[in-house]
């Protein structure tokens, strides 16, 4: 009978449904209405017994009564409830009449519950997924060093300077940048009258800096149609055309590198060669400046 | 059987070898039945060979230096870029039909200057601070770019607003477990959709001697090793999204620089020291891309007609062979 069932499996014996947590007790039968270890909601101790079930999608009312408790295989009656949910409310009532209030409470709420997560599931579906894509070890390790084989092979820094020279060299950046080595013997060339190679020029210019920046200052001091040239690189920091112009620093410079102005954006390796002079110019510059122009 | 005919190595494993100890031609390491003899043994014949080749540099060394002038150059060195297998696609400078393809594809009217790009960055849903740092990153170092969050937006109804709002590229930077580790980059009338695998992603505060923030200056661009085909396609995509006429007051520039199939991105600012020298400054955000597929048209993934996709058991074969 059911209440020697319970006493046996409800406080006593073990039971295999049951899941003991510190503060309530849990029925893992698969035909339990609520859940929970109970007296009322046990399926094992109720003669009189009824659930709502869900498959693929559809609910099932299951029922147990005593009269087929002897026949394991038919005990458990199905009703496949309607899709409408007030018509399955309904027929719930109409399945479960004359039983316990209990039982028919808590079905029906059952049931609620299943329609609403089962609605929820069909939403879900229609937004996005988001697909998990398993890692492999093995592969991820491999990338990872060929990545960083990569990186050393292709000398990023290297590869950039690289090109922006040759940038320079194919002109690409035209008369910002005062490298005048190729300016100044394109102008030279003009104004003999191309009497020169283009590739003398280019000899020229692969000589030494030094030689080269020597040479061109020479020409500068000779030179004064040269400074109507630079008065358009006013617009720009004034302190790189000033050097070119002006002797006495020029040959200072002459073993410094040029550089365009917005010096200060280098950063402290830049300042510690020419910095300090160029400060001397450009405190002095002005006042000959306007006597040049 | 078989053993050398040196000392016999059961004496001792401590015992010194000889100097010189003539392993008979027919004798193998391996087929000593004893462990340890074996061990020893091999341990011999690995000294034996290193001394020889030792002698055997000594020697060559000593003829190039008897040779002085005459010596012949030094071998180069094989590297994996050398042994790369030859790639049928590679682009010849002076191709004809790749010429007339790049005239007529999908980013013809930006490289004629028809086009100004503008472009929409964007993450997958939930992003967390560091992709939306690293977004705001990518935002500073491209002009013309918005950052937008998705809110759970579907990318499918995205771009019909996007083209509508006539953006040109579209850039989603997918994350997993608070890192970006993917990035979608989609030119937007029609055009082609690259899937990128992304790694070593570094914000600007994790540079190490950065510079300051970049400006607002159009960058140049530089595209390094876009050899074959694909390379070429992926290379057009990158510079689509930067505008054509760089500022070069700016001294800024960015790289997409692809080295065995890694494209490595960096952006930089510039100055020339000199005419032979030029120096580098880090600035911005850098990481590394690695192409997974490309498709012809926008982001589809179920449907989409796709030019490229990485497949490992095919294509990961030779470890001299690259596709971009």
């Amino acid at each position: 009978s059911p209440q020697v069932v319970w006493s046996m499996l409800g406080n006593r014996q073990f039971c295999s449904y049951k899941m003991t947590t510190k503060t309530q007790n849990f029925c893992r039968n698969e035909y339990n209405l609520t859940g929970l270890c109970n007296r009322s909601s046990c399926p094992l101790a109720n003669s009189q017994y009824a659930t709502v079930r869900e498959e693929k999608g559809r609910c099932y009312l299951y029922m147990k009564t005593i009269e087929r408790a002897a026949f394991p295989r038919r005990l458990w009656e199905r009703v496949l409830l309607s899709k409408n949910y007030e018509k399955a409310l309904e027929e719930i009532d109409e399945n479960l009449i004359y039983w316990p209030r209990f039982i028919r409470h808590k079905c029906k709420q059952r049931f609620t519950k299943i329609t609403q997560y089962l609605i929820r599931i069909r939403k879900l579906t229609l937004k996005r997924q988001r697909k998990l894509v398993p890692l492999r070890r093995k592969i991820e390790r491999r990338e990872n060093r060929r990545e960083e084989k990569a990186l050393i092979a292709a000398q990023l820094d290297n590869a950039i300077e690289k090109e922006l020279l040759e940038r320079l060299k194919q002109d690409t950046y035209g008369d910002i940048y005062n490298f005048p080595i190729h300016a100044f013997d394109k102008a030279l060339q003009q104004q003999d009258a191309e009497s020169e190679s283009e590739s003398e020029a280019e000899r020229e210019e692969d000589d030494d800096d030094d030689d080269e920046d020597v040479d061109k200052r020479e020409f500068v001091e000779a030179e004064d149609s040269e400074l109507s040239d630079f008065e358009d690189m006013d617009k720009l920091e004034t302190s790189s055309e000033e050097e070119l112009e002006e002797e006495e620093e020029v040959e200072k410079k002459a073993l410094h590198s040029k550089s365009k102005g917005k010096t200060p954006l280098k950063g402290p390796a830049r300042r510690k060669r020419p910095h300090i002079e160029i400060e001397y110019e450009e405190e002095t510059e002005p006042s000959t400046k306007t006597k040049a122009a | 059987a078989g053993e050398g005919s040196g000392t016999m190595p059961g004496d001792g494993t401590g015992s010194p070898a000889p100097e010189r100890v003539l392993f008979p031609p027919t004798f193998s390491v391996s087929e000593i039945k004893n462990k340890q003899r074996r061990h020893f043994m091999f341990l011999r014949w690995k000294q034996q060979q290193r001394k020889e080749k030792l002698a055997l540099k000594k020697k060559r060394r000593k003829e190039r230096e008897a040779l002085g002038d005459k010596a012949p150059p030094k071998a180069v060195p094989k590297t994996i870029e050398n042994q790369r297998v030859y790639d049928e696609t590679t682009v010849d400078p002076n191709d004809e039909e790749v010429a007339f393809d790049e005239a007529t594809d999908e980013f013809a009217p930006y490289f004629n200057r028809q086009t100004v790009p503008k472009i929409l960055i964007t993450t997958s849903d939930r992003p967390r601070g560091r992709t939306v740092r690293f977004c705001e990153q990518l935002a500073t170092v491209i002009p013309n770019s918005h950052v937008y969050y998705r809110r759970g937006l579907a990318l499918k109804r995205i771009i019909p607003q996007c083209i509508a709002r006539d953006f040109t590229d579209l850039i989603v930077i997918n994350e997993d477990r608070k890192i970006p580790n993917g990035l979608v980059l989609s030119h937007l009338p029609d055009g082609p959709t690259a899937h990128f695998r992304m790694s070593s992603v570094r914000l600007r505060k994790e540079i190490k001697r950065k510079g300051k923030e970049p400006t607002a200056h159009v960058p140049e661009v530089i595209l390094n090793n876009f050899t074959t085909r694909l390379g070429h396609s992926i290379g057009r995509m990158f510079a689509a999204l930067f505008p054509h006429d760089p500022q070069f007051i700016g001294r800024q520039v960015a790289t997409f620089h692809n080295q065995r199939d890694y494209i490595f991105f960096r952006f930089h600012r510039y100055i020339f020291k000199s005419e032979k020298k030029v120096g580098i400054q880090e600035l911005g955000p850098r990481f590394t891309l690695k192409l997974r597929s490309l498709q012809k048209g926008t982001f589809d993934s179920k449907f989409g007609e796709y030019e490229w996709i990485h497949k490992r058991r095919e294509m990961d074969t030779s470890r001299r062979k690259f596709h971009l």
